[in-house]
């Protein structure tokens, strides 16, 4: 279960550094067939966990797909548990869902009903309706959703029968094919493709979108914009959150790094405070492993993913720890001018972190110790049998990547926690977690503590 | 002689499938000595050996030899001339004059592994020194018939472009040794660091011999040496330590002492090909002797004899036989009565041996069907 729960934290179905994305999703499709079949409860149940979008899609899928095989009691949880689900996903995941669903041919009632309650719930359908258009009338075809007002006619007809639109925003989407200026009141992706129809240039178009930019898309447009100098796409990097902010940050090359430092610096400990929260300066004496070596890089699917989290981990352990250090395999110890290379020499590093003498030892790795291989977990075995029976020291192992060959993230130890983690502002709650894993076997407990978070979960929507 | 592989230490290996990869690590680069590859766009390359004898063979790239100012001397100021290294003409086949030749007057080109399989290909086909009577007719006429072996690439090799791709380069490396299922394929050493970055996944383009082709295809994956502390007795810290530190001079002495063996205490003849200040690009064929691992190979060596550059091709089994029959003839004079009584033989068995070799063309038809009657006879 808690190998489920790792997995459903960090696998994504894209490449990683040691596999390929055949290999993830094969890997990660068999835990969730294994898990519905063995124990939909528990099954449904993660949902109400910390776990990734991408693994939230699949179960609400799956859970769907298989109505049929739950009893009512179920039914009901599950029903809540994923309606839920659905208003905490970015909307652009969902309508991805409704779209499987589709291709699944998975349209029974309750289907029907979630998809009618979602798209209800949705703030602003106009906007939805020009964005998501082609999502949007796929899924309202296949749940027989009565559309209210223009949205039908807006979605089924072509724009050239239609005259006018009294919502703005549906006659921009209408004006825009002729009129160059209605373009600026669409949402970026959209005029993004009128703009590119009518041939407008790139820095043009970016500089007059600026206002309807979203704040992600400002963070993601703000390199290509400055190449073009469209000066106005000027993202607040102080409001972004931090693992985004990680990878943003190694995104850049080391020059402009290192001459952008104070402003990147500043904006990473800043969002660090904001993902501490109350936890700031309570976790006494910190120490810790974090993974810089070549394997970091991720993929091109995820580029440098893992190391984006051991930046993030690095300034948010900064901000929890009263007293904080970081030990990043390569020995560098500037954190800003990061860059994925060289072996992994776990071993040594832990036990320099050890010799520290911490209350806490926090390791951020992919746990592919090679330098030499196996060390890490000796280190790890004789300290906790020998040195520390006592366990003075909590030591977790944080994983980014999920291995697909062992259903799991890799582990270090068995005397070491290991928990998934995919962004680093849920490591103050996976290093709780992982804790008290540790001495939790007990399926009873497990459920008991899973009814708990269900409802936590449930109450937050209350 | 042997190969000197001093000043490089052997790091913990990293396993992928069945493929390992040791990295060798320089704690100060070779002074004086740069590499930088120079890719061709065609991947077929024609070597012009002598007048009229061409072989064929897939040349993806050949390396230029830069003797630079010095080890500061990044690889960057190289790529400030690039017109001199461009032979000139961009014809689909290219026709390399000789497999090293100099570029300009501090730089030398060679084709790597290539320089060494000509060597074993030609190995003392200079032409028996005396013509005996049994050499044949064609090849006087006719030239030798062309000497090709076969080698794959190390695209072709199961497993090896995973196990280069995952691969975690140690700062300060200068080398690689690869093995398939524990069988040393090559041996791969430069002088800088650097240069090891540029020409790592050159390795892929490097020829491997059918053996390691094998090898690598049907191999199990093989164990990481993992590290193993006897925890009795560990106290502290410091105790702990101590045994994470013999843990990996343990495992140098171990690849050093056992895996690498058959390379580094092999006996090699070596063909001395160029000299540049204080470097000696040379080939180098090994002892031929059945039963072990023979690898050939290049090696630039510096003032002292210690390998600056070093690339080896490990030859098979079959290949060593036949180079075994090769050498026991020249050391003979090409007198095949007197190589078979070295070898223990007759001069009928010798024939057939060599004929099973694929150097049945060397002798004549009538003598070697009168090879054949006495074995017939004999038996």
């Amino acid at each position: 279960m808690l190998l489920f729960v790792n997995a459903a934290i960090t696998a994504t179905g894209q490449r990683e550094f040691h596999s390929t994305a055949r290999e993830q999703r094969l890997s990660l499709d068999f835990l969730h067939a294994y898990l519905l079949g063995n124990y939909r409860d528990l099954y449904a149940a993660t949902l109400a966990l910390d776990i990734n979008d991408h693994n939230a899609a699949l179960m609400v899928r799956n859970l769907l797909a298989t109505a049929a095989e739950a009893t009512a009691a179920q039914r009901r949880t599950e029903g809540r548990l994923i309606a839920r689900r659905l208003d905490l996903l970015p909307p652009q995941r969902v309508y991805r869902l409704f779209g499987e669903l589709r291709r699944a041919r998975t349209n029974n009632r309750r289907t029907r009903a979630i998809m009618r309650d979602w798209l209800a719930a949705r703030p602003d359908p106009a906007l939805d309706a020009v964005k998501y258009r082609g999502a949007l009338k796929r899924a309202a075809r296949h749940a027989h959703l009565p559309l209210d007002g223009e949205l039908g006619a807006f979605l089924f007809r072509s724009h050239r029968k239609a005259v006018r639109f009294d919502t703005p925003l549906l006659d921009s989407w209408r004006r825009a094919h002729y009129d160059t200026t209605a373009i600026y009141d669409l949402p970026y992706t959209v005029a993004e493709g009128f703009a590119a129809a009518h041939r407008i240039d790139r820095a043009a178009f970016l500089e007059r979108i600026e206002p309807r930019l979203t704040r992600l898309e400002r963070l993601r447009l703000q390199e290509s914009a400055a190449r073009l100098k469209a000066g106005a796409v000027a993202a607040d990097l102080t409001r972004m959150p931090l693992t985004r902010l990680a990878s943003y940050t190694l995104g850049l090359s080391l020059d402009d790094r290192a001459a952008r430092r104070a402003e990147l610096t500043g904006a990473l400990r800043a969002a660090a405070r904001r993902a501490a929260g109350d936890q700031a300066g309570r976790w006494g004496r910190v120490v810790a492993v974090l993974d810089d070596s070549f394997s970091a890089y991720g993929s091109g699917h995820k580029r440098r993913r893992p190391l984006a989290v051991a930046l993030a981990a690095h300034h948010l352990l900064e901000v929890l720890a009263a007293d904080y250090a970081p030990l990043w395999l390569s020995g560098r110890s500037d954190a800003l001018l990061l860059h994925p290379h060289g072996p992994t020499p776990l071993g040594d590093r832990i036990l320099a972190g050890l010799e520290r003498a911490p209350d806490r030892l926090v390791i951020v790795s992919d746990g592919r110790d090679n330098a030499p291989p196996g060390l890490a977990a000796e280190v790890l075995r004789i300290w906790r049998t020998r040195l520390d029976p006592d366990r003075r020291v909590s030591v977790v192992h944080l994983n980014p990547v999920y291995d697909a060959a062992g259903f799991d993230v890799r582990r270090l130890a068995p005397t070491v926690p290991t928990a998934g983690i995919r962004d680093a502002e849920d490591l103050p709650a996976l290093v709780e977690l992982a804790q008290f894993a540790e001495g939790r076997t007990g399926l009873a407990e497990l459920r008991a503590h899973l009814s708990r978070r269900i409802d936590r979960f449930l109450g937050e929507a209350a | 002689m042997s190969i000197d592989l001093t000043g490089l230490t052997a790091r913990p290996s990293q396993v992928w499938g069945g493929v390992r990869l040791v990295p060798l690590v320089r704690d100060e680069p070779v002074p004086g000595l740069r590499l930088a590859p120079e890719t061709y766009d065609e991947g077929l390359g024609v070597v012009q050996v002598g007048p009229r004898a061409a072989y064929v063979s897939y040349i993806p790239h050949a390396f230029v030899l830069n003797f630079g100012a010095g080890p500061e001397a990044v690889y960057g100021t190289h790529l400030d001339q690039p017109g001199e290294s461009r032979p000139p003409g961009r014809a689909r086949l290219r026709f390399h004059r000789r497999m090293a030749r100099r570029v300009d007057k501090d730089r030398l080109r060679f084709l790597p592994l290539h320089l060494a399989l000509e060597g074993y290909l030609a190995l003392h086909f200079g032409g028996p020194a005396t013509r005996w009577q049994e050499w044949s007719d064609r090849a006087i006429r006719n030239g030798l018939s062309p000497r090709c072996e076969e080698s794959y690439t190390g695209a072709a090799v199961q497993g090896l472009d995973e196990a280069l791709r995952v691969f975690e380069i140690h700062p300060g490396q200068c080398g690689v040794l690869v093995y398939a299922a524990d069988a040393l394929a090559t041996a791969f050493v430069v002088p800088h660091p650097d240069d090891y970055r540029v020409l790592h996944d050159t390795l892929l383009l490097d020829l491997f011999g059918e053996l390691i082709y094998h090898y690598a295809l049907l191999s199990a994956p093989v164990p990481a040496f993992g590290a193993r502390i006897d925890d009795a007795g560990v106290r502290t810290l410091a105790d702990l330590r101590a045994r994470a530190a013999a843990q990996t001079a343990a495992w140098t002495d171990f690849h050093d002492g056992v895996m690498s063996r058959g390379l580094l205490a092999g006996e090699y003849t070596h063909q001395h090909v160029h000299e540049v200040g204080e470097f000696r690009l040379s080939r180098f064929l090994p002892s031929f002797a059945r039963g072990r691992e023979n690898h050939l190979g290049e090696i630039v060596t510096d003032g002292a004899g210690r390998a600056a550059y070093l690339k080896t091709y490990r030859l098979s089994e079959q290949q060593v036989r036949r180079g075994h029959l090769l050498a026991a003839l020249a050391r003979n004079d090409w007198h095949v009565e007197d190589t078979a009584a070295e070898l223990g033989t007759d001069a009928a068995q010798l024939g057939l041996r060599l004929e099973r070799a694929g150097f049945g063309s060397l002798i004549r038809q009538d003598v070697m069907d009168g090879y054949r009657a006495r074995v017939r006879r004999g038996r």
